[in-house]
């Protein structure tokens, strides 16, 4: 029989915390690079050219004050693995991933952007907890932890449809690209979209969360689906929404799809949007 | 980015009138924040008569829900929020006199058309573009309901605000422009 591995809850907290201060002062490397590809190639439009120097010019800045990217700093979103071979000892894993979140927060005078009750009082938790926490259990003696703190001008733009046996990728090619087209400028493009295909409701929306998380340039493993995400991309950028939405040729930096197998009644997909300041970090315990 | 030209704010009615659809300005002066919570407030001042927490006359309203101050600056992050959520309210202070709203995002017909009636315009600055925006902030206050937190409504001293004229007050809309520019059919 395999050992069990004990892990303190304390090391998830302090994990939590760095990656959420470091996921709201620093953008990733490959999303970097897309933005600065985009002002420098890419982007025919002049006002728009200037829109991707701001955003770039602003990520400088961000990383080397430590201060965060954009104001909205987000719901705080979980993702934790945790290998079935773990022992968690020290206390309550969720609390302790909330500690992490409200420590971030008041560390990093981030924003705190929860309220208690969605519908009546509205009141803010003042901490920014609590955190949405998808966990898995996964083969192995080890916790996997990503983060992103979504924001929500993108995540207001974000929708979920369900499809029909009898309809194929060109309705989900074009459902993307309505929703996008509908969003206009509100979601802050240039965008990074995920989209989950197949499931049930609640599974195709976590898929598409996930997909948001996916480096630039990454393809779906399967050709098929890689082919839509490309040509999807394409129909997405022929809108001439642009950076800032004042009109140009990027619109969307990439598009992530996933599947999961589904019902022989109903295709569920949900197109999560994420705006160019697409923030996330991950470690493993 | 070259800006073609300077204002000051508040705004008087030449200045606005002045202003065209796609125009890149800096704003220097003193502007108010505001977003969901403190319109939601503002609004049931008017509806109950009781005072606003500023005179918007002539006034620009900026949709910032800035991250708090970390120590030794003046103000946190500070770019614009989504200014449609603000559309139900903004022909009410329209029409008390306000002249310039800053954000990001479309406004409703009802906004252009009160926008046209009242001379008023609305500036875009970048979303996500957040820490560039805090360093033209060189004070900031708190005006009213502190316990809105980062809803509060602030008064802000800005120096180069850079800003795009977005609806000018004759209704033009770089967002419809922009776009139908690049927009190729497939």
């Amino acid at each position: 029989m395999r050992k069990a591995r004990e892990i303190d809850v304390s090391l998830v907290s302090e994990a939590v915390k760095g990656l959420f201060i470091k996921a709201n002062v620093s953008i990733g490397q490959d999303v970097y690079n897309a933005l600065v590809q985009a002002r420098d190639r890419i982007e025919e439009s002049p006002i728009g050219r200037s829109v991707l120097d701001q955003i770039i010019r602003n990520h400088d800045l961000a990383r080397a004050e430590q201060m965060p990217i954009c104001q909205d700093t987000g719901m705080a979103v979980v993702f934790a693995d945790v290998g079935q071979d773990v022992v968690l000892t020290g206390g309550d894993l969720t609390a302790a991933i909330n500690l992490g979140v409200e420590e971030a927060y008041r560390e990093g005078y981030f924003r705190k952007s929860i309220v208690e009750e969605p519908l009546f009082d509205r009141r803010n938790t003042g901490t920014n907890t609590p955190a949405v926490i998808h966990t898995r259990i996964v083969p192995g003696d080890r916790i996997k932890i990503l983060v992103t703190p979504k924001g929500f001008g993108s995540e207001n733009k974000s929708a979920l449809r369900l499809f029909t046996p009898a309809q194929g990728p060109g309705e989900v090619r074009d459902f993307i690209r309505d929703t996008v087209a509908a969003a206009g400028p509100d979601p802050c493009p240039p965008l990074l979209i995920g989209v989950g295909v197949g499931g049930t409701v609640e599974s195709a929306a976590i898929m598409a969360k996930r997909a948001t998380l996916y480096s630039v340039g990454r393809r779906n493993p399967d050709r098929r689906y890689a082919a839509l995400e490309m040509e999807t991309l394409e129909a997405v950028n022929a809108l001439g929404i642009g950076p800032a939405g004042l009109g140009g040729t990027v619109t969307c930096l990439d598009i992530h799809m996933d599947f999961a197998p589904g019902h022989i009644a109903g295709t569920p997909v949900v197109v999560n949007i994420c705006c160019h300041a697409a923030r996330h970090a991950e470690v493993s315990i | 980015m070259r800006y073609a030209s300077r204002v000051v704010a508040p705004l008087n009615d030449e200045t606005v009138l002045s202003l065209r659809s796609g125009d890149k300005v800096l704003i220097s002066g003193v502007i108010f924040t505001g977003r969901d919570a403190a319109h939601r407030r503002m609004a049931e001042s008017i509806a109950e008569n009781r005072p606003l927490p500023f005179d918007v006359r002539g006034q620009i309203i900026y949709y910032v829900g800035p991250s708090p101050t970390p120590p030794g600056r003046v103000c946190g992050s500070a770019g614009p929020t989504t200014s449609g959520r603000m559309d139900l309210y903004t022909p009410l202070l329209l029409d008390l006199g306000l002249k310039g709203m800053i954000g990001k995002g479309k406004r409703s017909p009802e906004v252009v058309e009160s926008m046209k009636k009242n001379r008023a315009v609305y500036f875009g600055a970048v979303g996500g573009a957040a820490v560039l925006i805090s360093k033209c902030i060189n004070r900031m206050e708190t005006v009213a309901w502190p316990e809105l937190g980062p809803e509060a409504v602030f008064r802000m001293r800005v120096e180069d605000l850079p800003v795009v004229v977005l609806v000018d007050s004759f209704g033009d809309d770089l967002y419809s422009d922009g776009p139908a520019w690049f927009r190729r059919s497939g």
